[in-house]
């Protein structure tokens, strides 16, 4: 394989900016402290904390008090709709989607394993472009609804949901209202201090800081229950000594992403737009997944019929070209995509999906060598198809 | 990522025989897109002998690479020969095959058997059978034959070899019964426990009634109290207390410290018990 790396898979993970390691380093060597320690060394690693808690904050639009770190995204889900079932016992509902990460759709699916507790679940519909029906959302609330934890932006197809809107119906009923921001925190921007957000979740390695640190945002004045309970770490809120360079990392990162947030929508739409349009152009059979109007400016979820992802994935492998696929057998499993099947997507588009992801750091150089490799890798895949025929 | 032998990637990426022969002797076609892969080999058969064998698929790396192999493999061979060639020998030429793939193999020899079957006018037995797996269409000859073949001694292995059960799961029990019955005709033990326990529904409510009159009524009626089964939902199980039991402020703790334990002890671990509101 050549030397070449061309990274369409910023939805996957997102490479350390070299701003945010240079920030992270002296933490990892020289500023060692315990920052709940009481002489000035150690406090020298509090004051690190407290900084990067308010970029977090500066980011989100939220006030530092209102942030708490976690070990990673999931966690930040996990500890929302766990404290707001533990905190309302009595409450046996839940409203989520059928498009949610696992992070937040398993948890909801086996509630009862955790909580000893039978609830019932909604799981909201999403049309062929992947978009809720504000009208089944409003009837599922209910008085007995403990929390409805509704995504921001979707992984795989990068489709936005109105969670302004969804956060102040929920508001309206008195009902907790969470959502997974893991994918549009840093891609679009996020006012938390004019929404009735209670909780938010976001995760460091989607936006340019390591993998294993994340953030909860609990609106000042949500009842909370903790899930990680220990020491008086983060107020109390998550017990367990901080992951110290991580939180430094992430503090930077939301810094530089508050700096690149108009890029995103700029120079990273831009980018996405031309790989959309000229594989869709150069590539029969082409389809695009997902609401195209109402998307993250950096994902493009696209399916090529009669061709399976894998096979897909593995040609542009060999060409240093990185994204993923909502095929069955990249997932482990033998069914396609969840989200996409949710949508409706036929199986003959599902298994030959490809989810490319860009960030500020990709080049029009390489999205024009994509659009280079990329139809030959299809057209010889569909010349082994049974199902493919010349001018189809 | 999967870890695919050099073999099965240079048959990914250099597959032979590609293609469909004119006027095939013998054509086989199996899978579907729905299922995520599918295989369409044709065969020129010239005195008794496969002369020429050609293929198309459509699925991953490994259904690819198998059937390329498959084709190298049967050319040249008699008839005779090649109907001997399973799905097992289809991996071992790759070199191997991850396991979850193996049923990339079992497509292959399916799709010779057809075609062979195909040329001598033959409706093949394994497709008369019963659909057992609704979401992939297997049927239970073909897993009792995959179960034999290739030794298989759970559910994950049929499904890792057949694709059954890797859809809804709704067929679970079934592929269970299934393993069961072809494994104790096959060797004198039963199958290799597998997994926690399983029940249905049915078996749950069964258990629980016995275990309810047998251990906990008695208890409760010394203090005259009694408890009644109102429903069971997978693991949920819903009782509602009488008599005494059904006014006492302790009844939570009666369920949870006493009702839930008995039964997680003797029926199944996994069993949460809820107080019923009628
Ligand atoms: C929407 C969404 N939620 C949650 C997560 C999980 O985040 P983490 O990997 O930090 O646990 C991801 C990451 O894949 C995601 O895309
Ligand atoms: S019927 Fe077998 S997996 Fe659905």
């Amino acid at each position: 394989m050549s030397g070449r790396l061309v990274y369409l898979d910023n939805n996957a993970t997102t490479p350390i900016a070299p701003e945010v390691r240079e920030a992270m380093m002296p933490y990892l060597t020289n500023l060692y402290g315990n920052p709940s320690s009481m002489y000035s060394f150690a406090g020298e690693v509090a004051d690190g904390l407290k900084k990067a808690q308010a970029s977090v904050a500066a980011l989100l639009g939220a006030t530092p008090e209102e942030i708490t770190f976690t070990s990673c995204g999931t966690e930040s889900d996990s500890t929302a709709i766990l404290s707001a079932v533990r905190t309302f016992p009595e409450k046996r509902h839940i409203i989520t989607t059928r498009v949610e990460h696992p992070a937040v759709k398993n948890l909801c699916e086996n509630i009862s394993l955790f909580t000893g507790h039978k609830y019932r679940l909604t799981q909201l519909k999403v049309d062929e472009k992947g978009m809720l029906d504000l009208a089944e959302y409003e009837a599922a609330l209910s008085d007995d609804t403990a929390i409805a934890s509704i995504m921001w932006a979707n992984n795989e197809t990068g489709v936005i949901f109105p969670i302004a809107e969804m956060a102040k119906m929920a508001k309206k009923r008195g009902i907790l209202f969470h959502t997974d921001a893991v994918q549009a925190v840093g891609k679009i921007p996020i006012d938390l201090a004019s929404l009735d957000i209670d909780f938010l979740s976001s995760s460091g390695h989607k936006l340019h800081a390591p993998k294993g640190v994340g953030v909860l945002y609990v609106k000042k004045r949500t009842p909370f229950t903790p899930f990680l309970i220990g020491g008086h770490q983060e107020r109390g809120r998550r017990g367990g000594t901080e992951n110290v360079a991580s939180i430094i990392a992430l503090g930077k990162a939301s810094e530089l992403a508050a700096t690149h947030i108009g890029q995103e929508n700029s120079h990273v739409r831009a980018l996405r737009d031309r790989l959309e349009q000229g594989l869709l152009a150069r590539i029969p059979k082409a389809i695009l997944n997902g609401d195209k109007d109402n998307r993250l400016p950096n994902t493009s979820n696209i399916s090529f019929e009669y061709v399976e992802g894998e096979s897909i994935l593995l040609h542009m492998n060999r060409q240093g070209i990185c994204a993923s696929s909502g095929s069955a057998c990249t997932s482990g499993s033998l069914e396609p995509s969840h989200v996409l099947r949710a949508m409706g997507v036929p199986f003959t588009a599902a298994h030959g999906s490809i989810r490319f992801s860009l960030s500020v750091y990709n080049t029009q150089e390489e999205i024009d060598f994509v659009l280079e490799a990329l139809p030959p890798i299809i057209a010889s895949l569909r010349k082994l198809s049974p199902f493919w025929k010349e001018g189809l | 990522m999967w870890e695919y032998t050099d073999k099965v990637q240079e048959h990914f990426l250099n597959p032979r025989n590609v293609g469909e022969i004119d006027k095939p002797d013998g054509v086989g076609d199996v899978g579907s897109l729905a299922c995520g892969d599918a295989l369409k080999l044709t065969l020129k058969i010239e005195g008794g002998k496969i002369a020429d064998a050609k293929f198309k698929t459509f699925g991953c790396a490994s259904a690819i690479a198998s059937s390329s192999a498959l084709t190298e493999m049967v050319i040249g061979k008699s008839l005779e020969e090649a109907s001997k060639i399973t799905n097992e020998d289809i991996a071992n030429y790759l070199g191997g095959l991850p396991k979850e793939k193996m049923h990339c193999s079992v497509m292959g020899r399916e799709a010779l058997e057809a075609a062979i079957a195909n040329y001598k006018g033959l409706v093949l037995p394994m497709a008369q059978g019963e659909v057992v797996c609704e979401c992939f269409g297997v049927t239970d000859l073909e897993i009792i034959r995959a179960i034999k073949e290739s030794h298989l001694r759970s559910v994950e292995e049929i499904t890792n070899f057949t694709k059954a059960g890797g859809g809804c799961g709704k067929c679970e029990e079934k592929l269970r019964a299934i393993l069961q019955k072809t494994v104790q005709g096959e060797v004198a033990q039963p199958a290799a426990a597998d997994k926690p326990k399983r029940m249905t529904t049915l078996q749950k409510v069964k258990k629980i009634e016995e275990v309810l009159e047998r251990e906990i009524r008695p208890v409760l009626k010394k203090d005259g109290g009694d408890i009644e089964l109102l429903d069971v939902d997978g693991d949920i199980v819903t009782v509602a207390m009488r008599g005494a039991c059904g006014t006492c402020a302790k009844s939570q703790t009666t369920i949870k410290e006493y009702v839930e334990k008995k039964l997680r002890e003797l029926v199944l671990e996994s069993l949460i018990v809820e107080e019923g509101r009628e």
